[in-house]
């Protein structure tokens, strides 16, 4: 000990890291990734998200993984093994309401990290292709909530299932074939729930890691963006240090676990709570078990498709000799990718929402508000009054990215500052 | 790989000549092309058997054997109940009244296709007023042709001019008459499916044999 103490070499954990660095890029990963990468000093609230959504990936991920242990894929088996995980295994039940209140809130952080993007203009050069990852990774969470909520085999998770597959029987010439090859069936059945099962617990969380990993490599080449919507690499001290970004680490990562702590509040107190969410996040009908005969009263997807479901009931007109059932796919399938073109769409001067204009603003305002009554809407069952509505609030979600070109170009906007303020 | 290196220094030496620096470059992306021609036809084959695994199996095909319906106990103004499957789809086996068959012949008005135009909708001895062999007797796959649910139903709606009910799908609110025909102005496209089913006495037919369609 006494020899330790007044040797001047490195230490046990230096030389460690030193026979590690030679075999290993560990100190140069993490400084580049953690220590050394310079994040815009003034990250705001909606900068959170994308942490929290990490945050939430790792517990989707390990819930899942013990769940799949007393989870039985088949028809006979799954809806009596979630009632046995339920009941009967310890903890069973908290470790299902944090997976399934988990899906929730990842499409919430989500959802939120997303409208960062519109806000201040994250989808712009040189982040374009940041912005089509992120795209990618959405679809193939909206995939994998879809193939997960067949898993409990209950009659909503069923019927929903069977409703989305329907959908793709609209696709002119392929499409019943197409059905009956998602299925592996002429109905749903077991065989699809297994397939279902091989998707979400094992290719979709491979996919959606490797997706995330890209994301993450992409952001750091191109550096973040900040609610002033200007690069901060356009300023560098002497040794190339971005004057107005701080380290990641350890400035972010505390920022981030703060919020995680506040996040966990809010999250336990669902999972504790209101897990079911007043039929929100698990719907009363999944309480019975799939009865391929019976359709429920009135069904409808999980809160987070319902704003696209809305959109698909929207389209009631056959169309230049297609069914409306077709027309109502395109537009389902055309307003979950249209925000992929946002880059190309955008010709605003500037990036940041703090100083376009009024147009710009009034756009994205709409564009909220309209995906709030769709969101609405999907839930409910149909009818005259909110068929309209829902056609109404569709016209706006496709104005706002339709006619972007032309209201950025021609509303008045405010100059960009040099420095970023705060 | 070297031989590559230097293929592309001189190709931006010299972009006239094929061959420079000793190095034959026409015949170097000839054969990349070929070769990655051939990779991806391999491919291709490879992926054909992932592809193909996904498709109903032969014990998924062996369970659409066909199913014999007894509906003795069926009377006139109801549909049988509980319900019979088929291929795992539910089967709708109505017993309709005189009433009800009269107004299928003359209440056509607000129906999309009353005379069953659609070939894919029902075997050729469907194509009448009743989409059925016997008027009385309606044998249809309860599936909505829009999204796939199975619609109910009703006597007492009146959402069909005759007033004689029919089929209502909860899902997206699609109308069928007594006849399986859909309505105009719903969601769903087509009339209901009519399996192919035979007699085999006055109140048992067998469902999905081959030849019957």
């Amino acid at each position: 000990m006494e020899k330790s103490k007044t040797q001047t070499g490195p230490t046990k954990l230096e030389s460690a890291m030193g026979w590690l660095d030679k075999r290993f890029p560990a100190t140069e990963t993490f400084e580049y990734h953690m220590s050394k990468y310079y994040a815009p000093k003034n990250f705001n609230f909606w900068y959170y998200f994308g942490f929290l959504a990490m945050f939430v990936l790792v517990n989707q991920l390990v819930t899942g993984v013990w769940l799949t242990m007393n989870y039985v894929p088949s028809g006979d088996g799954a809806f009596a093994s979630v009632e046995y995980i339920m009941r009967d295994v310890e903890y069973g039940w908290l470790l299902r309401y944090l997976h399934s209140t988990g899906a929730s809130f990842f499409f919430i952080v989500i959802y939120l990290h997303m409208y960062r993007a519109l806000r201040y203009g994250s989808y712009r050069g040189p982040r374009e292709l940041l912005w089509l990852i992120g795209m990618a990774i959405f679809i193939a969470l909206m995939a994998e909530g879809f193939f997960g909520y067949l898993l409990p085999w209950g009659n909503m998770s069923y019927w929903g299932a069977q409703v989305i597959v329907s959908l793709f029987g609209a696709i002119p010439f392929i499409g019943p074939e197409l059905m009956e090859w998602i299925r592996g069936d002429f109905l749903m059945s077991d065989t699809t729930l297994n397939r279902f099962f091989a998707l979400h617990v094992v290719a979709l969380p491979l996919v959606l890691c490797i997706l995330i990993f890209v994301h993450l490599v992409a952001l750091h080449h191109v550096g973040s963006n900040n609610p002033d919507g200007i690069e901060i690499k356009k300023n560098k001290d002497a040794d190339g240090i971005p004057l107005d970004g701080i380290p990641f680490h350890p400035y972010y990562t505390v920022h981030d676990i703060h919020a995680m702590v506040v996040f966990l509040f809010i999250f336990c107190g669902v999972v504790f709570f209101a897990p079911e969410m007043g039929g929100y996040f698990l719907e009363a009908p999944n309480f019975d078990m799939a009865d391929p005969l019976k359709t429920p009263d009135h069904i409808a997807p999980v809160w987070y498709y319902t704003p696209f479901y809305a959109m698909l009931r929207a389209a009631t007109y056959p169309l230049f000799g297609m069914s409306a059932k077709f027309w109502g796919f395109v537009v389902m399938a055309g307003a979950i990718v249209i925000p992929a073109v946002l880059p190309w769409l955008d010709r605003s001067p500037v990036k940041s929402m703090r100083y376009k204009g009024v147009w710009s603003r009034m756009m994205l305002s709409l564009f909220v508000i309209s995906f709030f009554i769709l969101g609405y809407l999907g839930t409910q069952a149909p009818s005259k009054l909110g068929t309209i509505m829902a056609q109404i609030c569709t016209t706006i979600y496709f104005s706002y990215f339709i006619l972007m070109p032309w209201y950025t170009r021609v509303e008045k906007t405010k100059p960009e500052p040099e420095r970023v303020t705060g | 790989m070297s031989d590559g290196d230097v293929a592309i220094v001189s190709a931006k030496d010299d972009n006239k000549d094929a061959t420079s620096g000793g190095v034959n470059r026409d015949r170097r992306y000839f054969l990349i092309q070929a070769t990655s021609a051939v990779a991806a036809v391999g491919v291709l084959g490879a992926a054909w058997p992932f592809v193909k695994y996904w498709t109903p199996s032969a014990k998924a095909r062996a369970a659409g054997a066909p199913v014999k319906i007894d509906f003795s106990k069926l009377v006139p103004g109801e549909m049988l109940s509980p319900i019979v499957a088929w291929r795992g789809k539910p089967i709708f086996v109505v017993w309709r009244d005189n009433q009800a068959i009269e107004s299928l012949k003359s209440d056509t008005s607000d129906l999309a296709d009353p005379d069953s135009l659609n070939p894919d909708q029902q075997p050729e001895f469907a194509v009448n007023a009743w989409r059925s062999v016997k008027p009385e007797i309606g044998v249809y796959l309860g599936i909505c042709t829009h999204l796939g649910c199975s619609p109910k139903y009703v006597l007492t709606d009146n959402f069909e001019a005759s007033g004689q009910g029919g089929f209502f799908c909860p899902c997206h609110g699609s109308k069928f008459d007594l006849a399986g025909r859909v309505v105009k102005g719903v969601p769903a496209p087509d009339n209901l499916q009519v399996p192919p089913y035979r007699f085999v006495s006055d109140t048992v037919i067998v469902i999905g044999e081959e030849g019957t369609a």
